[in-house]
């Protein structure tokens, strides 16, 4: 912006601060818990029996409510079924760059999951199997930053077919 | 039924990464007058005005239609305010149209715009939200896993990306309006700018601009009158679907199947590649233009890279893409669907200067937004259906 | 025009704050209920329109989570506008109209508890005059108040008997937020908390979502013995500078309801949705409403005010009026922006 008062005002900044108070909602507060304990919940669909991790209110596809019954224990391993390298930084990821994005899909899941993977840029891939990195116990909270980030583990990778229709 | 119904007059902005000599009335302003211009009317002649734009934290002003409504003359008028994600510039014009096709009003105006220099859009599309790990780094980074699978499915040669991108930044050469004015741009040049979200390189990324679009639309009886040439609206469509489910094919979802066929059904088009004389197509990245072939039906599944290769796509080619040079060379977000159905329209009217196809008769206008699951198509032709 | 009419309307309570629900969980039971009231399944609606907020929920692209609602598959016909869900109400109107569809389904919905609403409505205002200096929305509401007030238009008794009008017939109603009976005097003695403004001037703000079900003749027949035909369905949208329109009248409500037809006959019910007790009374004068009008019976927007839907169901609780015979011409209100700025008027009749 120039002083001389000839010119005109091109712009200014302005400060807008709104504070909100979020609810992550029945079913996801039920999620969070578990990952608090370490643990992780999907939710079996009453229609069509898929299980949705994480899990949520409804199933999106027939809009029914899940249940208090509908809850169930997943592993914390999964499937690299794409990814992204990352080299653009973002005001809202605390991360350093290049870093891996990853759709994750957990074992007996029906949907992935999206986090980070710590692992050589040039071993990524399709198919790769990994399981979470936990942070330390004491550090556990209801949020799925509880798991730094996904480890490569050593096991075959999971063929193609089992996971293309989850891209 | 529905009432035939024409677009006579467009108007644009100049697309920039600031413009600082308009403030958001004056943008959208500018724009509306420029489409009063074109269609011959004044304020006085528009009977309901309607604004489309994506997320208002982008400018950090809530419902912004209310403020900007007496800049596009919308004072004492119906007016309404549209939002589908990406999508919303194609829904506002769907909505726009519909406003004559009901026989509820005889003549309106819509305006789409966006004024990204005035906030932070990769903030806003990022905010962290609790109990979640922020991870995706902005539209790229949500993206370029999905074209990674499409490589992976379709077998694509992996400079696909890079042929687009090449052939859209030359297009735009010929569009004055176009944001990136790239002189020297080459197959080398796109290759080796920085890869951001692998496999996505920056110059096969959209830029960040500030731009607004107008269009006024007419019924049949008063657009006969006209003795320019007008651009008929043959079909209109729109789907959507859920962000996530079981089973959801993100790289080909079942909404851009669906859309595409029931608006050739409805345009009474059965050979798209044959019958439609070219696209403008919403592709922010560049290899969304293959797997948008795909999805509008106009290539078989997987093969969409093949019309890109083949140089089918291209200005010169037979079924020209983005001739305006498209997203990737300006993206004022919410008018950017916008701007694909007013360069469709600018295609069959003739109007399209130095990047007009020849005897183009027949075009189609796409947008879609969310996570590739909202989805807004238009038909437009120079002869009446 | 086609005849169109309401068939099905369902609403959630109107709460200060849903503790544990999030907004597609408040969404959820409204659209299962219309379901079940209706009969009508996705494969028989041709079109879905929503209205929302953004800046109400803290978040860009809030609305599309309303699609997991819905039970959006196979793929739908939807749109959305940043705007109550009277307005995506006309757009599916529009829709039906053109031939579009013959069924619409039609949805509102808000979590204002989130933020905080009168301040999160400054950034309505203009960004590069107004709203720097953070006039929040019952201020404003204020300064239309004290106008009014100064000219004669009304007292501050002429509001409180609003208050205590709405509040009371709200007691019948088991969604409503605030409601009791409660005195002219009372109110009167009450602190101001932003002058002329008492708190009972002042719509609650509530959490909540309401859906609505509209369909030609053919489906119209079928479900109801007595459709809410829609005869007139209008809105208009005022400058929004304050010195250039006159906040002592709502010439907007005026336009709509002429072009509405609302004034050729006499109306049984209306369902206002202003959301203070001077803008009722300013609504009302727009709408020609006397005595001989059931005024805001389910006790309208102060009783119970779920942003983004309060609209929606100001036609719905009209449509009720209708389909139960105690009323043949009813008149239903939305508005939104500072000072009545926007407003739509939707007339409904039992034949």
């Amino acid at each position: 912006m120039s002083d001389d008062k000839n010119d005109p005002v091109e712009i200014f900044r302005g400060h807008v601060e709104l504070d909100y108070q979020y609810t992550a909602g029945v079913s996801a507060s039920r999620f969070l818990r578990a990952v608090e304990q370490g643990k992780f919940l999907g939710q079996k669909c009453p229609v069509d029996g898929r299980v949705y991790f994480p899990s949520r209110g409804s199933c999106p596809m027939h809009a029914v409510p899940f249940g208090d019954d509908s809850t169930v224990e997943l592993p914390d391993k999964g499937t690299v079924v794409t990814y992204s390298i990352v080299r653009v930084p973002s005001e809202n990821i605390p991360l350093e760059l290049p870093y891996i994005t990853v759709q994750v899909l957990i074992d007996g899941a029906d949907t992935a999951l999206g986090h980070v993977l710590d692992a050589n840029l040039d071993d990524v891939r399709m198919g790769m199997r990994v399981q979470a990195k936990w942070k330390p116990k004491s550090e556990w909270t209801t949020s799925m930053a509880n798991i730094e980030y996904f480890v490569p583990i050593d096991e075959p990778d999971a063929d193609y077919e089992t996971y293309k229709e989850h891209i | 039924m529905a009432e035939l119904t024409a677009v006579v007059g467009i108007g644009q902005t100049k697309y920039q990464s600031k413009h600082l000599d308009h403030s958001m009335p004056s943008l959208v302003r500018v724009a509306a007058e420029k489409a009063l211009a074109d269609a011959d009317c004044t304020w006085a002649d528009i009977d309901a005005v309607i604004l489309g734009k994506a997320p208002d934290m982008f400018e950090g002003v809530m419902m912004p239609e209310l403020w900007l409504n007496d800049a596009i003359g919308g004072a004492y008028k119906p007016m309404l305010r549209v939002h589908t994600a990406g999508s919303v510039g194609g829904s506002t014009g769907i909505v726009a149209a519909s406003m004559v096709q009901s026989g509820i009003h005889e003549r309106v105006l819509c305006v789409a715009f966006e004024k990204q220099s005035e906030s932070n859009a990769t903030w806003a599309l990022s905010i962290s939200m609790p109990f979640s790990l922020a991870s995706v780094a902005g539209a790229g980074g949500y993206f370029a896993p999905l074209v990674r699978g499409y490589m992976r499915r379709s077998g694509a040669p992996e400079d696909t990306g890079i042929r687009v991108a090449v052939k859209d930044r030359q297009n735009a050469l010929k569009n004055p309006l176009a944001h990136l004015q790239l002189e020297d741009i080459s197959f080398d040049m796109v290759a080796n700018s920085p890869m951001l979200w692998d496999p996505i390189r920056y110059l096969e990324t959209c830029p960040s601009s500030d731009g607004a679009c107008a269009m006024v639309m007419e019924s049949e009886a008063l657009a006969s009158k006209r003795s320019n040439k007008v651009a008929w609206i043959h079909a209109t469509e729109m789907r959507s679907e859920p962000t996530q489910f079981s089973g959801r094919d993100q790289v080909m979802p079942q909404a851009t199947l669906d859309n595409s066929k029931a608006l050739y059904k409805k345009a009474g088009i059965t050979n798209p590649r044959k019958e439609l004389d070219c696209a403008e197509i919403y592709v922010p990245f560049s290899w969304f233009e293959p797997m948008w072939m795909e999805g509008m039906r106009i290539a078989p599944i997987n093969e969409g890279w093949k019309m890109t290769y083949e140089g089918a796509t291209a200005l010169d080619g037979d079924f020209p893409v983005n001739m305006s040079g498209g997203v990737l060379s300006s993206n004022p977000i919410g008018a950017s669907g916008l701007i694909r159905f007013a360069e469709a329209a600018r295609q069959v009217r003739g109007i399209a200067d130095a990047h007009q196809v020849d005897g183009a008769k027949k075009a189609l206008g796409h947008a879609y937004g969310g996570g590739s699951q909202y989805f807004s198509t238009w038909i437009v032709s120079s002869e009446k259906p | 025009m086609r005849d169109v009419a309401v068939v099905g309307f369902t609403q959630s309570p109107s709460l200060r704050r849903e503790t544990d629900r999030n907004e597609v969980e408040i969404l959820i039971p409204v659209i299962q209920e219309l379901r079940a009231q209706t009969g009508i399944t996705n494969d028989e609606v041709d079109f879905v329109c929503s209205g929302s907020s953004d800046y109400l929920a803290g978040s860009s692209f809030a609305f599309i989570s309303g699609l997991d609602a819905v039970g959006a598959w196979p793929p739908i016909c939807e749109s959305h506008v940043e705007m109550d869900g009277a307005w995506a109400l006309y757009e599916a109107w529009v829709k039906i109209q053109m031939g579009y569809a013959d069924v619409a389904l039609v949805y509102g919905f808000g979590k204002p508890s989130m933020g905080d609403v009168p301040l999160t409505m400054a950034l309505q205002l203009d960004p590069y005059m107004m709203m720097p200096l953070w006039p929040d929305a019952i201020s404003v509401a204020a300064l239309q108040a004290r106008m009014g007030l100064d000219a004669g238009i009304y007292s501050e008794r002429d509001m409180a008997e609003r208050a205590v009008r709405d509040r009371g017939n709200a007691k019948s109603s088991d969604v409503a937020q605030v409601k009791g009976d409660f005195t002219v005097d009372g109110i009167l003695a009450d602190p101001y908390i932003a002058n002329p403004l008492r708190k009972h001037d002042c719509a609650p703000i509530s959490d909540g979502a309401s859906a609505m079900i509209i369909a030609t003749a053919d489906v119209a027949n079928r479900l109801q013995d007595r459709p809410a035909w829609i005869r007139g369905f209008e809105h208009i949208c005022e400058p929004m500078d304050f010195g250039v329109r006159d906040l002592n009248a709502s010439r907007s409500t005026e336009i709509a309801a002429e072009k509405a037809g609302v004034r050729s006959d006499k109306i049984d019910v209306a369902e206002l949705s202003a959301p203070f007790t001077h803008q009722q009374i300013l609504i009302e004068r727009a709408l020609g409403l006397d005595d001989a009008t059931n005024i805001n019976p389910s006790g309208g927007a102060l009783a119970g005010n779920p942003i983004m839907a309060v609209g929606l169901s100001r036609i719905g609780e009209a449509a009720k009026r209708v389909w139960d015979g105690s009323a043949d011409r009813a008149v239903a209100h939305a508005t939104s922006g500072p000072c009545l700025q926007q407003n739509l008027v939707c007339l409904l009749e039992g034949n």
